[in-house]
């Protein structure tokens, strides 16, 4: 990915050979190392690997999801970017402030203003109700009581959980409880909003409705987001971008159908293998060149549109359909025998393998 | 059979009686024979310690202080000033809010010293009535948890009154009222310094162990050296003695809290020290309230022991009862040390767990109720005294204050009743008391008496090799080869067999009822609330009912020891039986236990390591009442201990004759969590 300089282009968050290695020695061995990190030789001498050499840039606006397997670096790598922990090695950049340079009142000046974390397991407090924890980021910064509760009052409102201001986290469900974490940890209207796994402890109906609320949310706020999880469909449900993570290296960082259409290693190919391409690639990923001669359908489809919503469409229309721009013009054309092999074809003919 | 002897733990321990008994009966009772009884090589330890806190407190490091009395430069060695100077503090706080209750002057001559105090003789701070303090404290139980409260609040105080204890009990109170804050804070204190240090730690948990099996007495006489007598003495022994649990818990608490909730703080741009007040120490507020309640009870059980350094109140009056043998009186001063108790751990239980409400849209008069309720009834209170001096125009105005014993009483009643007991049951009392005496415990102490000091080596370093290891048989031998080398040895020796009688008692007894009350959801909340009723109680207090049936014998002892003791064993029984997993109860019913298999094969073996510390409770619990049992006269250390509060030299005798109990209970605790530990891996229950 992106090794380019500091100040480039609309990067909000940029990492540069970021590692974390835990252990008495990393440090030392690190450097001894040369950037180049064997996890194994480094278990042998008491470090463990969190995050192996990572590079990325995320854009404002983005949202960027991390996906590993238990133990693949995924939460420690969030942790290093919002300095929960401090990174061993490399350069974080946030607006082109490197955070590992940040003494600790720049940290919460930096986290008291830009940045917002939902947790895993909630981590709400539990001797404070639903409005003074939606509340607490505000009033640790100093904001008045009248007026963070007032701002608490409009984020339980957002995240509809209306009436119940005043109960005790004890006393709300799973998916309440991560209302409430979602809530406060947009009381401060971050910039950067960092999620940690924030529906893997809830069941699967509680958690796709989480995932409706949280894309409800992201079309309103429309933040830059770090995405943590080990749910590939999730991601794939979710994400602008998705890097996928194991044993600390970020093995592939692209969109979610490049990612289907190409996975770079065989980890990721394992992951994908069983995802319904239907469902993740848009139809510029199989359209063909359109050639004037051909006659086509008039029906038209938009190029970003997800194969499945329109599959049925082409499928009836007995010609091939024409595949227009957001400005209308016509791009490509798009025969039904390519949706016939996304949607029933095996892999050994692919799009991938036609187109590239 | 060395390989069946390495497998079989039971065989190992069967060897290791075996050997146990040649040796008591080979080495011959002689004092020339090490083997019998090992030589006294640090005898004058205490004389040493002695030596060097002397030193410490009279010569060590004189600094140049100002005298204002000959206004002239002073030579005066740091510590002694450094204990003055704080002792001086401590004592103006406590008369302060004494004052404030009690009234008196010694506040005003703080300021204006006695020549202006002896002139301006108006200058006297009146006593509150009794009525404005009762009804005080209802309001805040009011304001802090509403009715109920308030009502339990108030009547406690008029009981108090009523029963012509006020003044002893305000003085209590106003002593606890200091030491408990300041345990409480020294407690946060400590164990949040040891939270964020590891070395801090490290250096804190072998303290806070001795601290807690040391008896009360050891503590008495250092703070007597150290800072002399009287309620501030009293206020440092118990604030010694009451920090360690409060350390212990809010570092367990410190601990528990999930490292998630922590981030969120960070992350919600907490700086240090909003993350450690407003998310850790909230957060891990279960196990610190744990730790206030705790300080409390520790508070008012030193009320008593403390007196015995000056400190004035219920306990003197108590200790002065239990001498004079008037249990009636004993009995109705325990029942106030009791319900202070209980009052300040209500209290302080519904002030953290209070809550605020941002959306009450408050008149002037709502938003002030508390302070208007509080004029109200110090008018009240006031106006009701008035009245009482036109009633009450000879003798006590019982409105405002009710003097000493000068209340109702039910002495008599109890005075009767013991009377009546004695009438009644006094041979067959008389002739289970001479049994218990003749037939079981003397042949037991003797039979302690009679172990040469090398069995008694190889058996207990013995047991801790076969359960811990090398390591477990080491840590006991040293603690045991320390008493052993002390001139004492003997006196622990029948210590060890009081606790060694009452603790077997108070297991059996506990298991037993623990495990029938564990049968049934009621029962077991009955046996829960039980414990802890009954754990609120200063440990004197136990005294009291069995001294009425036995006087003074090591019988009342004893079953004060068993009565104390049982609670933990009970307590732990149940919830040990209680943790026990339903699916394990589920998996059993259908490999078809009946309810005796079910007790014997699933919920025992489940549970046993819980109960294991259960019975390291039971065992400081035991030996803690052992030596207070002292009071009421043993002949084993805890009399020593006693005996050396009088003493001039007392400080090395009571430090080692402390440290000899404490350890003791170490040795004993080293076995059982060893072993418990043990089983909790092995059942993968940790």
């Amino acid at each position: 990915m992106s090794t380019s300089a500091a100040n480039s282009s609309d990067a909000l968050i940029r990492c540069d050979s970021v590692y974390k290695i835990f252990g008495d020695q990393a440090k030392s061995m690190l450097e001894s190392s040369g950037g180049v990190v064997d996890a194994q030789k480094f278990q042998e001498a008491g470090c463990i690997v969190g995050v192996n050499n990572a590079n990325f840039e995320v854009h404002q606006g983005e949202l960027l999801i991390i996906m590993g397997l238990s133990g693949s670096g995924k939460s420690t790598l969030l942790r290093c970017i919002s300095r929960l922990t401090d990174a061993t090695a490399g350069n974080i950049y946030i607006e082109g402030e490197d955070i590992l340079q940040m003494n600790n009142k720049q940290l919460i000046e930096l986290r008291r203003n830009k940045m917002g974390m939902v947790f895993q397991s909630f981590a709400l407090l539990p001797h404070k109700t639903v409005l003074e924890n939606i509340a607490f980021p505000l009033q640790v910064k100093g904001v008045g009581t009248k007026e963070s509760i007032t701002r608490a009052k409009e984020m339980v409102d957002l995240v509809s959980l209306s009436g119940r201001e005043n109960y005790f986290p004890r006393q709300l469900s799973g998916g309440q409880q991560q209302r409430v974490g979602i809530a406060r940890s947009l009381a401060i209207e971050p910039d950067i909003w960092f999620l940690d796994e924030p529906f893997s402890a809830l069941d699967p109906l509680i958690r796709k409705e989480m995932q409706d609320e949280f894309l409800r949310l992201q079309g309103v706020l429309s933040k830059t987001i770090l995405f943590v999880t080990h749910d590939f469909d999730e991601a794939l449900r979710l994400a602008d971008r998705i890097a996928i993570m194991k044993d600390g290296v970020i093995e592939q960082l692209d969109t979610p159908a490049n990612i289907v259409l190409n996975p770079a290693t065989e980890y990721v190919r394992n992951f994908t293998e069983e995802v319904p391409r239907e469902k993740v690639l848009k139809i510029d990923s199989v359209m063909d060149p359109y050639d004037p001669s051909e006659e086509i359908s008039d029906l038209k489809v938009p190029q970003d549109a997800i194969i499945e919503t329109v599959a049925e469409a082409v499928l009836t229309a007995g010609k091939p359909v024409g595949v227009v721009n957001q400005a209308g013009e016509i791009v490509g054309a798009l025969h039904a025998s390519k949706i016939i092999s996304i949607l029933f074809g095996g892999h050994a003919n692919t799009p991938d393998q036609q187109n590239s | 059979m060395i390989e069946a002897l390495k497998q079989k733990k039971y065989l190992q321990f069967i060897l290791l009686l075996i050997i146990f008994v040649v040796l008591c009966m080979v080495i011959a009772p002689s004092d020339s024979n090490y083997l019998w009884r090992l030589p006294p090589l640090i005898k004058d330890l205490p004389l040493a310690i002695n030596d060097s806190v002397d030193f410490a407190m009279f010569e060590w490091m004189p600094i140049e202080v100002y005298d204002p009395e000959i206004e002239e430069f002073e030579q005066k060695p740091l510590l002694k000033e450094v204990t003055r100077v704080s002792s001086g503090f401590i004592l103006f706080m406590i008369e302060l809010i004494r004052e404030i209750l009690l009234g008196g002057v010694k506040t005003i001559v703080a300021f204006m010293g006695w020549d202006w105090a002896t002139d301006n003789q108006w200058a006297r701070w009146p006593a509150l009535p009794w009525t404005i303090v009762a009804g005080g404290a209802a309001i805040l139980g009011y304001a802090l948890n509403g009715f109920r409260l308030a009502l339990f609040v108030g009547l406690a105080f008029t009981y108090i009154a009523v029963f012509g204890q006020w003044e002893p009990s305000m003085q209590t109170l106003s002593f606890v009222l200091i030491a408990a804050p300041v345990s409480v804070f020294l407690g946060l204190v400590l164990g949040v310094w040891a939270f964020r240090s590891r070395l801090v730690e490290s250096i804190l948990n072998p303290l806070l162990n001795m601290a807690q099996i040391v008896p009360h007495f050891s503590y008495l006489i250092p703070v007597m050296v150290f800072f002399g007598i009287g309620d501030h003495a009293g206020a440092i022994a118990t604030i010694i003695f009451a920090t360690p649990p409060m350390v212990r818990l809010t570092l367990l608490g410190l601990k528990k809290v999930p490292p998630e909730v922590g981030e969120a703080g960070l992350m919600g741009g907490c700086n240090n020290w909003q993350l450690l007040t407003k998310v850790l120490i909230p957060t891990a507020r279960r196990d610190i309230l744990i730790g206030v309640n705790q300080v409390i009870m520790q508070c008012l059980a030193m009320v008593v022991i403390a007196s015995l350094i000056g400190a004035k109140g219920l306990g003197n009056d108590l200790l002065i009862a239990l001498n004079r043998l008037r249990i009636g009186l004993a009995l109705e001063i325990g029942v106030c040390i009791v319900l202070i108790a209980i009052v300040l751990d209500r209290l302080s239980l519904a002030w953290a767990n209070k809550q605020t409400d941002y959306f009450a849209d408050l008149s002037f008069k709502q938003r002030h109720k508390y302070s208007l309720m509080f004029g109200a009834v110090f008018v009240g209170g006031v106006i009701l005294a008035g009245i009482g001096s036109l009633i009450f125009k000879e003798g006590f105005n019982y409105l405002y204050l009710i003097p000493h014993n000068k209340g109702i009483t039910t002495e008599n009643f109890w005075q009767a009743g013991v009377d009546w007991i004695w009438d009644t049951f006094f041979y067959s009392l008389k002739s289970f008391n001479e049994w218990l005496i003749v037939e079981v415990l003397l042949p037991v102490k003797n039979a302690y008496l009679s172990m040469p000091v090398a069995a008694t080596f190889v058996l207990t370093m013995g047991i801790g090799y076969i359960v811990g290891g090398i390591r477990s048989a080491l840590i006991i031998g040293g603690l045991l080869l320390f008493i052993a080398l002390t001139e004492w040895w003997d006196r622990a020796l029948i210590t060890s067999y009081l606790v060694t009688v009452s603790v077997m008692i108070s297991m059996t007894l506990g298991i037993v009822v623990g495990t029938l009350c564990a049968q049934h959801p009621k029962s077991s909340r009955f046996i829960l609330t039980y414990c802890d009723t009954f754990q609120t109680f200063p440990s004197f207090i136990y005294l009291i009912p069995v001294m009425m049936l036995f006087g003074v014998t090591d019988t009342s002892v004893l079953i004060a020891i068993v009565v104390y003791a049982t609670i933990p064993a009970l307590r732990y029984t149940v919830e040990g039986l209680h943790a026990v997993p339903e699916s394990l109860h589920e998996a059993g019913s259908m490999s078809g236990v009946n309810r005796l298999q079910r007790w014997l094969s699933i919920e025992l073996p489940v549970s046993f390591p819980h109960m294991a510390l259960g019975v390291n409770q039971t065992v400081v619990f035991a030996l803690s009442m052992v030596i207070i049992g002292a009071m009421i006269g043993t002949d084993d250390l805890g009399q020593l201990i006693l005996g050396a509060l009088s003493e001039k030299n007392g400080v090395g005798n009571g430090l080692v004759l402390g440290l000899c109990v404490a350890f003791i209970g170490l040795a004993i605790d080293q076995v059982i969590r060893t072993w418990a530990n043990q089983r909790k891996e092995a059942l993968g229950l940790e």
